[in-house]
């Protein structure tokens, strides 16, 4: 009795041990990044796009690449929504009947959500190639709409699956077409899209493989959809790559950049969701 | 009219949706249509079995790129399992909710951060980590550039991935079940040990294989603190270079060696069938654990 | 020769959450004979039964206060060991919920947990314990199957089997019988009967008739009270309390 008691106390341990690292290590991994980049942090980074000698130390910001995320990541959220929102009212509206086909779709999209980004990028650089694209903003936004177009169905149809089956019936009888019946249900799960709308800005916003080919890389911030664009993720990449201290700490810096406009985002969405499911019947 | 509009309206759509779904196979057929060439020029077999890389020389040995994305892969699945089913077993089984309110958002929150912030967090925390307190007991001499950093680096981004699946196939255990472990007068952990676990086996393998599919295909973390030296490595000190990170370093020569487009085009194909596959595994064994318990 | 009883509640009450669901218990279940709990649902019998061996605890927001007297001991006093407790008391549950194991390793669950490790032993005590709950000709060619592939009937025995396996003295019974077919019910049933030569056994159920055939005393629980104690025959057909007749009443007529 005494060797089972141990083994449960030991095992209780273990438990509690591997839980405190593994919720711990959000604190350690944005801690450290805070702790050594708000030393390098001054208001040029966010103000001003690079001077010329940016990458051995002169002066300048990261501007270009902040605007150039931004520009991505709407770009590619817009396009996607402009996709996904059709798709998630067909899978559900148009598509109850067979619900073999339905499950097939979603187990496509399921798939399709775990492909890594470079694959999109690596298949976002061949459209362009075909397509006679340079590296540019336009192509950033094409590889990372495909990147996010997933994650957008998902979402969205996790959404409007919350919207109760009585609901829809209950429009249905009386009489209106199946797309007007999705109006209304679009209207009533407008917190659900702007959830999955930052969900994956967010996602957009961060990434590096799909727009290493593609959106290539500027130190300006790009006026045309056919201008290369810098990202942000690119551009810590590049400043940590430096052997200059002060570029490799102007580098952290960016990444505390990042890593707060991110939080923002998914604290954002997190209330998002709360203030939603208060309001559900 | 109204009709009509529907009508047409659905058919727009199901154009959208269609196009989305093929996808997958668009995606698969333009990576092998690119990697014709190479695969002409070398049998499949001769391309993953062999370790020399001189694309000048037209030398492809795809070998220690995918031996560099096993270890770390390995390396990240070794790390993350026990913990995270350590972890969801405490937060199902154990935890008070006061704890599991604080405990699991900041879980999710790990999935919100984008994979170059592991990076940074990599190089500055987990390389002198290696390099000054862990590889000195081991080896002569580590720059810390390593497997084990990428590995470690992975795991961590892995971890609420895994523990939030394992969390869920646990909650799907009827508390009857444990109660009949409980009535016969075994522990709280000896039921987990001997039931639980049992019963949840199938949705812990699940998980995992979804971890490993994940994992292969992670770039820029790995990138960052893996060394991205051409060598198969031997042991968990010695620097890798994952396949993903292949593709990313070399996409700017590709278009001016010959070949080289194809052959990162074929590593871009490699992943893509091996992410696919395991994806589709893990997705089919845990949609027939649905299935069952609906029944 | 005075009955000592085997289970002793006194001033059990039981919240949970807002809720008083037992209040003030206080009652005596005999030694060796079926006492059946009977009454409206929702009033608490099965809480009543599951404070016996304190599988209660692992509700959610659950206060207990009194005292449960077991051979004279109170379970719930502070240095009590809970699977002991356990051992003594098998459990059988609405539905049959066989371990994800085989049929002989869910028999040998409880004795491999409390220390019996020798194949021998096992054998014997598998076969002893499949034997008293009539399912070892049917199952002694296919002990390591899956426990899951028994039809429903033969899945709940097996899980008395189980239950006795770890060599309890009570038996506590949870409307065992609800999910099954009239055959496996009367087989259950008849089990129940012979059993309380070795064993004294609690039985919770909403089957009035299954009360009067298989069991020697009843209680009536309304509310989280006991309204009336007794033989069988008495308080069924002969009840003292008016809220017993009204609940009786569709059984009498």
């Amino acid at each position: 009795m005494k060797r089972r008691k141990l083994e449960e106390l030991f095992f209780r341990i273990l438990m509690l041990l591997a839980t405190t690292i593994v919720g711990g290590s959000f604190f350690l991994i944005v801690g450290t990044v805070f702790i050594k980049g708000i030393h390098y942090m001054n208001l040029d980074m966010i103000t001003k796009t690079p001077g010329g000698g940016f990458y051995i130390g002169k002066e300048g910001g990261v501007l270009n690449a902040i605007i150039g995320s931004f520009y991505v990541a709407g770009g590619a959220t817009i396009l996607g929504l402009l996709i996904s929102i059709p798709v998630a009212i067909y899978i559900n509206m148009y598509m109850d009947g067979k619900r073999f086909l339905s499950n097939t779709v979603r187990m496509a999209f399921d798939v399709l959500f775990g492909i890594p980004s470079i694959v999109y990028g690596a298949f976002g650089f061949l459209i362009m190639v075909y397509f006679g694209l340079r590296a540019s903003l336009l192509g950033g936004i094409i590889a990372v709409t495909l990147l996010i177009i997933p994650i957008l169905v998902r979402t969205l149809d996790e959404v409007i699956r919350t919207v109760p089956l009585e609901l829809r019936d209950a429009a249905l009888s009386l009489g209106s077409t199946r797309w007007e019946m999705s109006k209304v249900i679009l209207r009533q799960i407008r917190p659900g899209i702007f959830t999955a709308i930052l969900l994956s800005f967010g996602r957009a916003i961060g990434d590096v493989a799909s727009v290493l080919f593609t959106a290539g890389f500027s130190d300006n911030i790009p006026t045309s959809l056919r201008e290369p664009a810098a990202t942000l993720p690119l551009a810590i990449f590049f400043q940590l790559g430096s052997p200059v201290e002060e570029v490799q700490g102007r580098g952290y810096a960016s990444a505390l950049i990042l890593t707060v406009i991110v939080l923002i985002i998914t604290m954002l969405s997190d209330f998002l969701i709360k203030r939603f499911s208060k309001h559900k019947i | 009219m109204r009709l009509l509009k529907d009508k047409l309206l659905s058919k727009l759509m199901l154009v959208f949706t269609l196009a989305s779904v093929s996808l997958l196979v668009i995606i698969g057929a333009g990576l092998y249509y690119k990697s014709i060439p190479i695969i002409h020029r070398l049998s499949w077999i001769e391309l993953v079995t062999t370790s020399v890389w001189k694309p000048l020389k037209g030398l492809f040995g795809f070998y220690p790129f995918i031996m560099g994305t096993l270890w770390v892969t390995a390396i990240a699945i070794v790390i993350a399992l026990p913990l995270c089913l350590l972890t969801a077993l405490y937060i199902v089984e154990y935890a008070p909710a006061r704890v599991k309110r604080i405990l699991i958002p900041f879980v999710n929150l790990l999935s919100g951060i984008p994979p170059v912030i592991f990076g940074v967090w990599g190089v500055l925390f987990i390389i002198p980590l290696i390099q000054l307190h862990i590889a000195p007991h081991f080896v002569e001499f580590s720059t810390g550039y390593s497997v084990l950093a990428g590995g470690i680096v992975l795991a961590v981004m892995i971890f609420p991935l895994i523990v939030s699946i394992i969390s869920e196939v646990l909650r799907t255990i009827p508390q009857e079940l444990k109660d009949a472990s409980l009535s016969l007068g075994a522990t709280k952990w000896e039921t987990i040990k001997k039931v639980i676990l049992r019963k949840a086996l199938p949705g812990i393998i699940a998980a995992t294989v979804l971890a490993i599919s994940r994992a292969f295909g992670e770039t820029i973390a790995v990138l960052m603190v893996c060394g991205n030296n051409a060598d198969v490595p031997h042991s968990v000190f010695d620097p890798g270079y994952p396949l993903p990170a292949l593709i990313a370093n070399n996409y700017g020569e590709m278009l001016s060696i010959p070949l080289y487009d194809s052959a990162l085009m074929f590593a871009a194909l490699l992943l893509f069938i091996i992410i696919l596959l395991f994806n589709i595994i893990s997705r089919v064994i845990l949609a027939r654990l649905e299935r069952k318990l609906a029944a | 020769m005075t009955k000592t009883p085997h289970i002793s509640v006194q001033h059990l009450n039981v919240h949970i959450g807002n809720q008083h669901i037992l209040k003030d218990i206080s009652i005596n279940i005999p030694d060796k004979k079926v006492t059946s709990i009977i009454g409206p649902s929702g009033c608490g019998k099965t809480t009543l039964l599951k404070s016996f061996n304190r599988l209660l605890d692992n509700t959610a927001d659950v206060k207990i206060d009194g005292k449960v007297l077991v051979d004279g001991e109170d379970i719930y006093a502070p240095d009590a060991e809970v699977t002991h407790i356990r051992k003594k008391m098998g459990l059988l549950s609405q539905r049959p919920f066989p371990l994800p194991m085989s049929i002989y390793d869910n028999v040998a669950y409880g004795p491999r947990i409390h220390g019996i490790r020798k194949k021998s032993e096992l054998d014997e005590l598998v076969e002893q314990q499949l034997k008293a709950t009539g399912l070892w000709n049917e199952v002694k060619d296919r002990l390591s199957s899956s426990a899951t592939r028994l039809s429903i009937g033969q899945q709940q025995r097996l899980c008395l089997a189980r239950g006795l396996a770890v060599g309890p003295e009570i038996i506590l019974g949870d409307e065992s019988t609800s999910a099954l077919d009239p055959v496996s019910t009367a087989i259950i049933e008849d089990l129940f009967i012979s059993l309380k030569e070795k064993y004294s056994i609690v039985l919770v159920t909403h089957i009035l008739r299954q009360a009067r055939r298989v069991s020697d005393h009843i209680i009536f629980v309304y509310m989280g009270k006991i309204i009336e104690f007794g033989p069988t025959e008495e308080v069924l057909l002969n009840p003292r309390e008016e809220l017993t007749r009204e609940y009786a009443k569709g059984f009498i007529s």
